[in-house]
């Protein structure tokens, strides 16, 4: 079973006022496990609802959606919070840490959902928050820390749980190209620990990182193509 | 997870000091309300309760004259219908009566010394020392003997010998009473108000003979005051002696009653009702604002829930379920609700103590109360906690997270 993702003919479409707008127009995906994807196209092409439904914070309208070899589009919203919680790990553009949490706090959230007991879960978190660099950063407040730093915390985050699969959402997209290549570089070096990876962004140099680039226009893939060499440091 | 829930909720509730204060203080006044309103109340039904115990237990008064059902009494011209010998035959005859104490009464001038004071002088039997709950602080009480001999013997209230003696030891002391001498035998016990205001211990007690045919010059008596044995047989006795008073009387069968029969219990018990009713009313006018209380916990709760949007779509996201959100703000909740009533018993209780130190009031806290007061601010924090919480827990992490 080596397979992480497989989508089969998802649809998904809106009620907007009287006018139903179909966001996915029969989309199937395969995503194997430990690969490194980016997900590209223009705003309005669907890759935002397809994140939403990768990330089971969505169902699709029709179609399948095998997460690590379980249907997962017909579960309720309490299996798919919980699948949430044990299978997927968010990285979202702004961030989305809780202020009043130091990081340490907010990288051992996900573990209190999940029931680990509290002393586990510190030392998971400080694990993590260590891996990603912040290791002298752990009682500091959001507020307190760049724009770069809080989305290594909110990396460390997506990590505690173990997931099948890392969802980031534009993860560059509120920070300066510096911290940016540095948020990839982290990302590259989970690929590297056999992680799988996928990434939404509009930025094609965000996306040369990435090993395979799919692109969406109206609701359906236009472009998935692979490459050998990627932009990733190597060992950094 | 329960305890992690409270957690977060405390902190929660720290990030806003404030508001969770302001909150809370229509709990802590609720409560607090509460608790000093019944313990108000519970403290005047006590000593209602108490006067009716002074009163004696068990009680019948049978009073000259009829009643109409109104309660007016009529037929004037038949006051003196009751008789020292219609006590004596309802002791003799008339089973389940432990006590009889017929009694006259009139305001005299006593006088001892430079001193004089002016009182109720009554004249009974040895049993209206029991009857009525009197007790003896010194000498003794009227005995069979000054009644057949018609002595010339008083029992002073307390309120009398502070007023003609003072710190002076009465007994053996002789005082005048409208010009005929007395030799003080005994004081009563004080007993205090009555439930009414009247001092119960304004009072000299002399033989019933010698107060009719010596002072008064009078046959009949003006009451009969009759102790039965128990409650279970009150009203038994109660008919008992209309019947016995009437045959005596000789009152054909159409004619009313020339006395009347007063069941002294049954009146006190209307009082205890009463008081019973205000307390209920003082008690639930402080519910009322510990309801307001509730209504501002939602209040506070829904502007919390709107503001907390886009964390709680990150909770959704990273894997909180509906319960999880759902405990998170109704124990945000219920902290707000226990807390407020922790504080407000202790204000009630100080309340209280205050009314009751400064006023002079009797006031009764009850243990019941207080859990009472305690558990109503708990389920008032979740009822209300409820549909705020609710809210919270049926957001779509998308939208949520979406929120600005």
């Amino acid at each position: 079973m080596s397979e992480s993702i497989v989508i089969k003919d998802i649809v998904k479409t809106y009620l907007m006022g009287d006018t139903t707008v179909r966001a996915l127009a029969g989309v199937s995906l395969l995503i194997e496990r430990g690969e490194f994807t980016a997900i590209m196209g223009p705003s309005g092409s669907g890759k935002s609802t397809l994140m939403n439904i990768l990330g089971c914070l969505d169902r699709p309208t029709s179609g399948s959606y095998m997460l690590d070899g379980a249907e997962v589009a017909t579960l309720s919203d309490d299996e798919l919070a919980v699948t949430r919680n044990r299978k997927i790990g968010f990285v979202f553009q702004n961030f989305n840490l809780l202020a009043r949490m130091s990081s340490l706090q907010n990288v051992a959230l996900p573990m209190v959902y999940a029931g680990v007991p509290k002393k586990e879960r510190l030392e998971k978190a400080t694990k993590a928050l260590t891996m990603v660099g912040l290791g002298d950063r752990m009682h500091h407040k959001p507020n307190e820390l760049s724009g770069g730093q809080r989305q290594r915390v909110a990396i460390a985050r997506s990590l505690v749980n173990e997931p099948t699969i890392i969802l980031a959402d534009e993860p560059t997209g509120n920070l300066d190209s510096r911290a940016g290549d540095e948020i990839m570089e982290i990302f590259c070096e989970l690929n590297r620990q056999g992680r799988t990876v996928v990434l939404v962004t509009h930025e094609p140099e965000i996306a040369e990182y990435t090993r395979r680039t799919v692109t969406f226009r109206d609701g359906v893939i236009v472009k998935d193509e692979r490459r050998e060499a990627s932009k990733c440091s190597g060992k950094a | 997870m329960f305890w992690e829930s409270v957690v977060i909720a405390l902190d929660g509730l720290r990030a806003n000091k404030m508001r969770s204060i302001l909150t809370m203080l229509g709990i802590i006044i609720g409560v607090g309300a509460v608790i000093a309103m019944v313990s108000i109340g519970m403290g005047v039904r006590d000593k209602v309760q108490k006067s009716i115990a002074g009163l004696g237990s068990n009680l019948l008064i049978v009073m000259p004259g009829a009643t109409a059902p109104s309660g007016v009494r009529v037929a004037a011209g038949s006051t003196i219908s009751l008789t020292y010998k219609d006590a004596q035959a309802i002791a003799r005859e008339i089973s389940g009566v432990t006590m009889v104490a017929p009694m006259v009464q009139r305001q005299y001038q006593a006088v001892y010394g430079g001193k004089n004071w002016i009182t109720s002088m009554q004249g009974t039997t040895p049993d209206f020392l029991e009857v009525r709950n009197f007790t003896l602080s010194d000498g003794a009480f009227i005995t069979q003997r000054d009644l057949d001999t018609r002595d010339r013997v008083a029992i002073l209230g307390s309120t009398v010998v502070e007023n003609l003696f003072g710190e002076m030891n009465p007994i053996g002391q002789t005082i005048r009473i409208n010009k005929s001498t007395f030799r003080v035998v005994g004081v009563l016990a004080p007993k205090g108000q009555s439930a009414g205001g009247q001092d119960q211990d304004d009072l000299i007690i002399v033989p019933l003979t010698t107060a009719q045919e010596r002072m008064l010059g009078v046959t009949n008596v003006q009451s009969i005051s009759v102790q039965a044995e128990s409650p279970e047989v009150i009203n038994q006795v109660q008919d008992d002696i209309s019947t016995l008073l009437r045959v005596r009387h000789r009152l054909p069968p159409g004619v009313p009653d020339d006395f009347s029969v007063r069941n002294l219990t049954a009146i006190m018990a209307t009082a205890e009702e009463t008081t019973g009713t205000i307390t209920l009313l003082l008690g639930n006018t402080a519910a009322i604002s510990l309801l307001v209380g509730g209504i501002g916990i939602m209040n506070i709760m829904l502007v919390s829930v709107t503001e907390r949007t886009r964390e709680i779509g990150v909770r959704k996201a990273l894997g909180a379920t509906f319960a999880n959100i759902l405990l998170q703000f109704l124990i945000e909740a219920i902290v707000i609700g226990v807390t407020g009533g922790l504080i407000g018993i202790a204000l009630g209780l100080g309340a209280s103590y205050t009314i009751s130190s400064v006023f002079g009031w009797a006031t009764v806290v009850s243990v019941g109360t207080i859990f009472l007061a305690f558990g109503f601010s708990v389920l008032i924090g979740l009822f209300f906690g409820l549909y705020p919480a609710r809210k919270a827990a049926l957001l779509d992490p998308i939208d949520a997270l979406r929120y600005e």
